[in-house]
C-alpha cells in the first residue's frame, strides 16, 4: 500500500521487515528488484557496455501512475501489502533501480500480482533511461517485448 | 497552460517546459500539437507525425482527441522506459 519514487538507494531486507511487520495473514511475499545491467542483450546480440543511466521521470504523474497500477492490482488479487519503490537520477551498473514487492495469504497471487505490476509500470509510468556508453549516451527504445508482456495482462 | 517535455523530447524542443496561450480554435491535444510545430524547428522536429511520443493532461495519460478544456497541465514524452 505504498508508493515511493526516490533517488537514495533502498534496503531490500529492511522493506520487507517493515512491509510485513505485524501482518500475520501474509503467506507469501515475491519480489521483484530490478538493477543496472552492464550489456543489453536483446533479440541476440550484445550491444555496447553500459557504464551508467541517468534515470528521469515526471514528478506528480509518476506516483499518480504507480499508485493506479497498484490499485488495479489490489482489484485483481487478494493482496495484504504491498509495495514499489523506484528511483530516478544515475545509477551505475550494479546498482538497484526498483523494487516491487507483494504480500498474500497465498503465493499464487504473490507471484502473479507481482508480476502484473513489474509489467505495468514499464510500460505505464513515466520514466525514461538516458545510457551512458563508450559511444556516448543513448535515449533507451521502448522494447516492444514489454508492451507484449504489459498486454497480457489486459482484461478481455 | 504549461506545456512541458521529457527525454529527448526536452533536448530536441530546447526548453523543459514552456507557458503557451493558444488560440480558441485548438481544442484538443492533438490540435495542441499541430499548433505547437509551428512554435520553431525544434518544437517541429520532436512533435513530427513520425515521431513516437505520448501524451499526458494533468497528469494523466491522454489521446490526443483528449479536450484541452480546463487544462493546466500538458506533457508530451516518448515512450516509457523504466523497471
Amino acid at each position: 500500500m505504498s508508493v515511493r519514487v526516490q533517488e537514495a538507494d533502498f534496503d531490500v531486507g529492511a522493506e520487507i521487515a517493515a512491509l510485513t511487520a505485524g501482518n500475520t495473514n501474509i503467506g507469501g511475499l515475491a519480489l521483484f528488484v530490478g538493477l543496472v545491467r552492464e550489456r543489453h542483450v536483446r533479440e541476440g546480440l550484445h550491444r555496447e557496455r553500459i557504464d551508467a543511466l541517468t534515470l528521469e521521470h515526471y514528478p506528480g504523474m509518476t506516483e499518480t501512475a504507480l499508485e493506479e497500477i497498484e490499485a488495479e492490482a489490489r482489484r485483481r488479487w487478494p493482496l495484504e501489502a504491498t509495495l514499489i519503490v523506484h528511483r530516478y537520477g544515475r545509477l551505475a551498473a550494479g546498482d538497484r533501480i526498483v523494487l516491487v514487492a507483494v504480500g498474500s495469504p497465498h503465493r499464487e497471487a504473490a507471484f502473479e500480482a507481482c508480476e502484473f505490476l513489474v509489467d505495468w509500470l514499464k510500460t505505464k509510468a513515466p520514466f525514461w533511461k538516458l545510457e551512458e556508453t563508450p559511444a556516448g549516451e543513448k535515449w533507451v527504445d521502448a522494447h516492444e517485448g514489454d508492451d507484449a508482456a504489459a498486454k497480457r495482462w489486459e482484461k478481455k | 497552460m504549461k506545456v512541458r517535455y521529457f527525454a529527448w523530447m526536452k533536448r530536441t524542443v530546447g526548453v523543459a517546459e514552456e507557458q503557451v496561450e493558444p488560440p480558441a480554435d485548438v481544442r484538443t491535444v492533438g490540435d495542441l500539437v499541430a499548433w505547437l510545430r509551428t512554435k520553431s524547428n525544434g518544437h517541429a522536429e520532436a512533435l513530427s507525425e513520425g515521431a513516437a511520443f505520448g501524451a499526458a493532461v494533468d497528469h494523466r495519460t491522454a489521446p490526443f482527441d483528449t479536450p484541452l478544456a480546463g487544462a493546466r497541465e500538458v506533457a508530451f514524452f516518448p515512450p516509457f522506459t523504466g523497471g
